[in-house]
């Protein structure tokens, strides 16, 4: 690319022919308002908030999708540029209907910030959307009075579920009614929409029920992504790692237990090594591909049924985790398992429709979890009880599920279930571990990753996959070339579980890669860094997980092929 | 001579209201690496107020046709669209495909309304999209229909274009002539007359007082009696408003219904901006601060012409007239 020189607000900037005014201004700490782009989308430019001068036009031209070109002359702030982005935002406010007090967005409202910056009034015009619908799918709720039309809800959506209807002021963003689309929970549009106009179920009012029962055991358990993420939510930098201040946090709520999902990852790993060696050596439903995202699971469930028996049946690092407690750990510890409440912190919102999963319930009649918050209930949920993550004496997850492998961290990056899978495939195969375990390869935010690894005398060949729609582009190299790879690890999130729907807000390329590097920082640093020597997991299957058909019933599950959920209307985002 | 330079020799600009020089596009096309290239007729003339379109394919069809000849022997390996509003398209269809059946010449009858006669929206709409515009760059002389070089020009550029190819262009243009006349419709005069003179020439000129809304009936910019020694801009409309008999509030309705129905939605400005005039207008009180707010943030910050062309009258009819 063209090196060109440009000048904004006065001073010179090198930039590369094809970057946009906004990108420049980004990287070199100049501040333009915008709230219809977003990094991981194409510039819509219709909120025209990010407008600037540009010498030679007559009009202000839109910085998000303009590009520079050699001695372009950029003026960002100036009395009519103010003017028009004041006027413009009255109009966006116009649109929306406020409820900050329960808002997804409140900590990271552009709204209200450049409101205060712009001195706009928020109640310029009346709320014209006040009669528009709130509808609920799956767990995921849209209300459609707080939208803004922005659209990047619709270009996010890797299914297409999301339809844009009607012209003029009747647009309208909808889910689609149409009988071969379905939500798949992913909740990428929660994380895109610049207004929280999306919003996961109960992402407000049901945080505090799972306390309310004092005569239950209540055990927490968080997800490997959780622990480089949840920080910013109180100020930190993206990627600071704070496992152990949220332990404390937790023990301070009152959960009985505190236990890490990634402990639970290492028995996931276990068994997933084991099928993907069996399958390999039969050559029976090949590829296979990885199984613990709920979203990339109800997708191949109901757009690609016929590769659902290429899913392994090893259940997600959570629902194994809530099985082990509701099984092994209540007989350990003499607790009916009907007394035990598995709450789950993930990542993630489509957790939130796994754990309703009919075939997840044990033997018992118990679902293995109860209830599950994303990464950004959980610390709505400090932050009600005064509990900063910044000032808190760190204590330790609790024995025996406190204490996992490098590997069980990982599964928050794409690529990290594979390679955790790896490493104890690898040992399994070859009757020693690798010299070195990492699997670099495979790493990074690359939405597709395809690689050669050997695995002792065989050749494995495998896809990394994050994002549905590179998935759905792998499925269809696959209808194809049926052979094409041994395995597939698929996130449906873009970078995994890092960048997922239950994160916070925002979630940016950026963002994601420094939650990423912060989990491959604590796998680098942990002595034990594989699944197959976590002695909690070791000792589980000397006492419980003895034979098949145990293993089977806990650990595994089976899929179908699903029929369109229910868009449901509901009265308000409250859900009454 | 190459018919490009003729066309620059000759000073044509655009008629389909934003005046651009029409060399300059048809050389873009020209130059823009593509292997196959559009030429499209922008039939779709919807604005009130303006009828010239209709006249040329009423009254010269044979012309219009011979324009597109010359496109299409301009550009290699070219196909042409010639793509008309509905009633036009209904009611010319079965001459034109007469008269254009030895080219590679389609008819298409306009699946929207007003915005579609906004080039990248026209596409959009061939290429069975939503009727919204794009963003420029790429302008479809780069990237337009199917992706390819493509040559946008109105219906009345195309008749002009025949008449450069014969040396019979005299710099001359059609005006449509409406409102409080006697002697309304389309006439033919240089571009160089005055809006006083073809008024007079017409035998139009009111006696009693008056202003007139020049370029088109929506868009089209509001002049006073003393500002007739202007030309006529935009798509060529002159249409005249009888001062006692015209309702000031009743007039910018009009304007804003036609909006509000035509707007796509994509950007705010427009899409809320139009909204809110319509309900500052139905207020008995007009508040002309936030009228002026909105037209300020159309005029900069819309994202098509479509935006800018609301600003157009208001800004005018604001103070002259208001």
């Amino acid at each position: 690319m063209e090196k060109v020189t440009i000048k904004i607000d006065g001073k010179d900037y090198q930039a590369e022919e094809g970057d946009t005014i906004l990108k420049i201004a980004h990287k070199n700490g100049i501040k333009i308002p915008s709230l219809c782009f977003h990094p991981d989308a194409k510039a819509r430019s219709n909120c025209r908030m990010c407008v600037v001068e540009i010498k030679g036009n007559k009009n202000l031209q839109t910085s998000c999708s303009t590009k520079v070109t050699e001695g372009m002359e950029i003026i960002t702030d100036s009395g009519r540029i103010k003017r028009a982005r004041k006027i413009n935002l009255e109009l966006i406010f116009s649109q929306h209907q406020e409820e900050c007090d329960d808002c997804v967005s409140l900590d990271s409202c552009r709204l209200l910030k450049y409101q205060k910056e712009f001195g706009a009034e928020i109640n310029k015009f009346p709320d014209r959307k006040k009669n528009r619908k709130i509808v609920q799918t799956g767990p995921i709720v849209f209300d459609w009075t707080k939208c803004i039309d922005c659209r990047l809800c619709a270009d996010v959506c890797p299914v297409e579920f999301l339809e844009v209807e009607n012209r003029g002021a009747d647009i309208a963003i909808e889910a689609s009614s149409d009988e071969k689309k379905e939500c798949i929970n992913c909740g990428q549009c929660i994380v895109h929409c610049p207004v929280g106009a999306i919003e996961a179920e109960g992402e407000f009012e049901e945080i505090e029920k799972p306390l309310a029962d004092k005569s239950k055991t209540v055990i927490i358990q968080f997800a490997p992504a959780i622990r480089s993420s949840i920080g910013e939510e109180f100020g930190m930098e993206a990627g600071s790692i704070v496992t152990d201040q949220m332990v404390a946090g937790m023990k301070k709520l009152g959960f009985s237990k505190v236990f890490d999902t990634s402990v639970a990852a290492d028995f996931t790993t276990y068994e997933e090594a084991q099928e993907l060696l069996e399958r390999v050596k039969t050559g029976k439903n090949l590829p296979a591909f990885s199984s613990c995202c709920p979203a990339w699971v109800k997708f191949l469930e109901f757009y690609y049924p016929e590769f659902i028996h290429n899913l392994c049946t090893s259940r997600s690092p959570q629902i194994m985790m809530g099985g082990i407690l509701k099984t092994y750990w209540a007989k350990e510890n003499n607790v009916d398992p009907k007394d035990i409440i598995v709450v789950s912190v993930m990542p993630c919102t489509a957790k939130k429709f796994e754990v309703k999963r009919e075939e997840m319930k044990l033997e018992n009649g118990c679902f293995p979890v109860d209830y599950v918050l994303t990464t950004r209930e959980m610390a709505r949920l400090f932050k009600k009880h005064n509990i900063d993550l910044k000032n808190i004496e760190p204590e330790k997850a609790d024995n025996p599920f406190g204490d996992p492998s490098g590997a069980g961290v990982i599964y928050g990056a794409s690529g990290g279930v594979f390679e955790s899978a790896f490493r104890t495939a690898y040992f399994m195969a070859t009757g020693k571990n690798m010299e070195n375990v990492d699997v670099k390869e495979i790493r990074g935010l690359e939405g597709i990753k395809i690689k050669e690894l050997k695995l002792g005398d065989t050749i494995l060949k495998v896809a990394v996959v994050s994002g549905i729609k590179n998935a759905q582009k792998m499925l269809e190299e696959l209808k194809k070339n049926p052979s094409a790879f041994h395995a597939m690890e698929v996130m449906a999130c873009p970078g995994g579980c890092i960048g997922g729907g239950g994160q916070p807000i925002p979630n940016t390329p950026e963002i994601r890669k420094k939650r990423a590097q912060a989990l491959y920082q604590v796998d680098a640093e942990k002595k034990m860094r594989l699944a197959h020597e976590n002695p909690s997991v070791l000792e589980a299957y000397e006492k419980h997980f003895t034979d098949k058909e145990i293993i089977h019933k806990v650990l595994h599950t089976s899929y179908q092929q699903r029929k369109k959920s229910e868009v449901k209307e509901l009265k308000s985002s409250r859900g009454d | 001579m190459n018919i490009i330079q003729k066309i620059k020799d000759a000073k044509l600009t655009g008629r389909g209201g934003a005046g651009f020089p029409t060399w300059q596009k048809w050389e873009a096309v020209k130059n823009a690496p593509g292997e196959k290239k559009y030429i499209i007729v922008n039939g779709s003339e919807g604005e009130p107020g303006v009828l010239k379109d209709g006249f040329i394919l009423e009254n010269y069809p044979e012309e219009l046709i011979n324009g597109v000849k010359v496109a299409l022997e301009t550009f290699e390996n070219s196909e042409a669209y010639i793509y008309l509003r509905k009633d036009y398209y209904d009611k010319y269809k079965s001459k034109l495909v007469e008269l254009s059946r030895d080219f590679s010449i389609t008819l298409t009858r306009e699946p929207g309304g007003y915005l579609c006669g906004e080039e990248s929206t026209l596409i959009e709409s061939i290429e069975g999209n939503r009727f919204e515009p794009r963003d420029k760059p790429p302008f479809p002389t780069e990237k337009g229909l199917f992706g390819m070089p493509t040559l946008v020009n109105n219906l009345e550029t195309f008749y002009w274009i025949s008449k450069i190819a014969k040396d019979e262009y005299h710099s001359n243009r059609f005006y449509s002539l409406s409102g409080d006349i006697a002697n309304p419709g389309v006439f033919e005069f240089s571009e160089d007359l005055s809006i006083e003179k073809i008024l007079k020439e017409t035998n139009n000129f009111p006696e009693k007082e008056f202003f007139v809304q020049v370029g088109g009936g929506a868009s089209g910019i509001i002049l006073t009696r003393e500002e007739l020694e202007n030309k006529v801009t935009g798509a060529g409309a002159i249409i005249v408003y009888d001062k006692e008999k015209t309702d000031p509030k009743a007039l910018m309705k009009k304007w804003i219904d036609f909006y509000f129905n035509e707007n796509c939605g994509k950007c705010v400005p427009c899409r809320e901006g139009v909204y809110r005039i319509k309900e500052l207008l139905e207020n008995d009180n007009l508040d002309l601060e936030k009228l002026k707010d909105i037209v300020f943030v159309l005029e900069e910050t819309s994202f098509c012409p479509l935006g800018k062309g609301v600003a157009m009258p208001f800004e005018g009819f604001l103070g002259k007239i208001y």
